[in-house]
């Protein structure tokens, strides 16, 4: 079987600052690979290049076998990547569930003339909602909302489209002990439904409880890759400071 | 952390910015009212209305590019360019510029001058937009710049001088009525109108609001922030050459100092009605409230006999009071 993705050589400069450098990475269907990494170490960068943010400035993407470029982010929706942001991408002036359908839109009219289906759009956002479990008000603007709730709004929108692959940038970071638990719990509904899902974390034990493989990045480039059965929390720590120079 | 289902939580300081004008501009009513009951006359009523049509005009378009937390300074000075522009089609070039009779005109018909002057309106918009959006020049500096050249532009245009003296069908938009409601007020009704219902019901509507409240998110979201904020000053342009026509129609004359510090009165509109300059929050409602009000200030205090030197001073105040309001609604937000 073909991998769903296949990042090879992967290179991107900002100026003199070579944030990646060439950097492999294959992702299997259903899988939960765990992306780790100190502060600047690229992870956030190579979010970016994967949900076309960035074009890379070497290297290739494969989506299914098949070589793709993506010109902006649109090209990446739609070809099946949803992202998760770490600032989460919210418009706080807006509802949860225009933030919800920001982009993509439920209209109805006829012809050209379309009107915005706010009710509609409320509706699946109640549903989304509930399927996450979260006290979440379709109607409430996002700037009254806690961390949790602000979190909620932002995987329910990646649930919108039946993502292939879901990057979820510090999905934990934010919110209170008891919403992890939760976040996790759908991280693995998205997994056992046939979505892979990378998980960018600074967090061990999310990692170790839900990942299948860890991939950790130091300084633009990939020193571990392996089974998460086959490593420690102690090596990956390693791993990432650069006590342990490869794995 | 219990939230309560279904019912948006009530927020007084929120009310307070998005009503306020509304409430204010009532209030001024009754108090003028009381005051002076030759306020409530209707034909004062009517031409506080008429008088509001033209800067309210153009505040319509001026709320889509404050929504984007953008602005447009160079209103004042597109509208004396588009009126000379339309004025100039209309009257068949500079040589008739005076001229009164029908007879002596090698004229153009009117909406072939209407259309001149809203494209000129839209052009100068899209002008300033691409600026904006791939020069990456700030809207304040790219539209001071737009307040001088538009005016050297009509200047120019004009050679200095007044084009007037037009046919009764060019001056009936500034001045006829339909049954007693003069045209500018119509049409200032029907783009309010149009407009709530594009902000409020459309895509584009929403993807201003998103680019106001958050570029970068809305970026990420697949909406084409580059493509609203361009939008939005092709926008205004429209109205500020619509509103340009009707002007030249109401005077029966163009000329290049028409609209001087026009952009205090439709900003002022706008912020008084409730859009907050940091984008993302406010209504044509407001903004027609805001207009009103200014309007309504200015007629309640001449027929007081109050200074005009003091009406100033009065709205000033007004706007910043406004903008105060606007401030510690954002301040609450940044929790």
């Amino acid at each position: 079987m073909t991998p769903l993705l296949e990042l090879s050589g992967i290179t991107k400069h900002f100026g003199a600052i070579e944030a990646l450098a060439g950097v492999d990475i294959t992702l299997g269907h259903g899988e939960i690979v765990g992306l780790m990494g100190d502060n600047g170490a690229g992870k956030s960068t190579l979010v970016k290049i994967v949900a076309g943010n960035f074009a890379p400035s070497a290297g290739d993407m494969r989506l299914g076998g098949r070589p793709v470029r993506f010109g902006s982010p649109l090209d990446a929706r739609e070809a099946g990547v949803e992202v998760v942001y770490q600032d989460l991408a919210l418009c706080d002036n807006l509802s949860a569930s225009l933030n919800i359908f920001l982009g993509r839109e439920l209209t109805r009219g006829i012809g050209p003339l379309r009107f915005l289906d706010r009710r509609a759009m409320a509706a699946r956002a109640r549903e989304l909602f509930a399927e996450l479990k979260t006290n979440t008000v379709p109607g409430d603007l996002v700037k009254s909302m806690s961390g949790g709730q602000r979190q909620a709004v932002a995987i329910a929108r990646t649930r919108l489209a039946e993502p292939k692959i879901v990057l979820m940038d510090e999905p934990t970071a934010a919110i209170s002990v008891r919403q992890v638990a939760e976040v996790l719990e759908l991280i693995r509904t998205l997994s056992r439904a046939g979505h892979t899902v990378v998980l960018i974390s600074h967090r061990m034990p999310d990692v170790f409880s839900i990942c299948d493989r860890v991939i950790v990045l130091r300084r633009g480039t990939k020193v571990a890759d392996k089974p998460v059965s086959a490593t420690s929390p102690e090596e990956v720590t390693g791993l990432i400071t650069g006590a342990i120079e490869a794995a | 952390m219990s939230s309560n289902p279904g019912r948006p939580r009530f927020d007084a300081v929120d009310f307070a910015a998005q009503y306020a004008a509304f409430i204010f501009l009532i209030l001024l009513v009754i108090g003028f009212a009381i005051l002076q009951p030759n306020f409530l006359n209707p034909f004062n009523l009517l031409n506080v209305l008429r008088q509001v049509s033209i800067s309210g005009l153009i505040a319509i378009g001026m709320t889509f590019v404050i929504l984007t937390a953008g602005i447009d300074l160079s209103v004042g000075s597109l509208v004396a360019l588009c009126g000379l522009a339309g004025a100039y089609v209309a009257k068949g070039g500079l040589d008739s510029r005076f001229a009164i009779g029908a007879a002596e005109q090698a004229g153009n018909p009117v909406w072939m001058a209407t259309g001149v002057a809203i494209l000129v309106g839209m052009g100068a918009g899209a002008v300033q937009g691409l600026a904006i959006t791939r020069l990456r020049v700030p809207p304040f500096v790219v539209t001071l710049g737009g307040l001088s050249a538009w005016r050297g532009a009509a200047l120019l245009l004009s050679d200095g001088g007044p084009i007037s003296g037009f046919t009764p069908d060019y001056t009936w938009w500034g001045q006829g009525r339909i049954w007693t409601i003069p045209v500018p007020v119509i049409l200032f009704a029907v783009a309010a109108i149009l407009a709530h219902v594009v902000l409020r019901y459309t895509r584009f509507g929403l993807h201003v609001y998103a680019v106001g409240g958050n570029a970068a998110a809305a970026t990420l979201n697949t909406v084409s922030t580059r493509r609203i904020v361009f939008s939005v000053y092709v926008i205004v342009g429209f109205f500020c050459g619509l509103a340009a026509f009707i002007l030249s129609a109401r005077l029966n004359s163009a000329e290049a100092v028409a609209g001087l510090g026009l952009e205090l009165d439709v900003i002022a509109a706008v912020v008084i009605g409730g859009t907050s300059l940091f984008g993302g929050v406010g209504t044509i409602f407001g903004t027609v409230s805001g207009a009103l009000l200014i309007g309504v200030l200015r007629n309640g205090l001449v027929l007081l006999n109050v200074s005009s030197f003091v009406q100033q001073i009065v709205i000033g105040v007004i706007l910043v009071l406004a903008v105060a309001v606007d401030q510690a609604a954002m301040s609450r937000k940044g929790r």
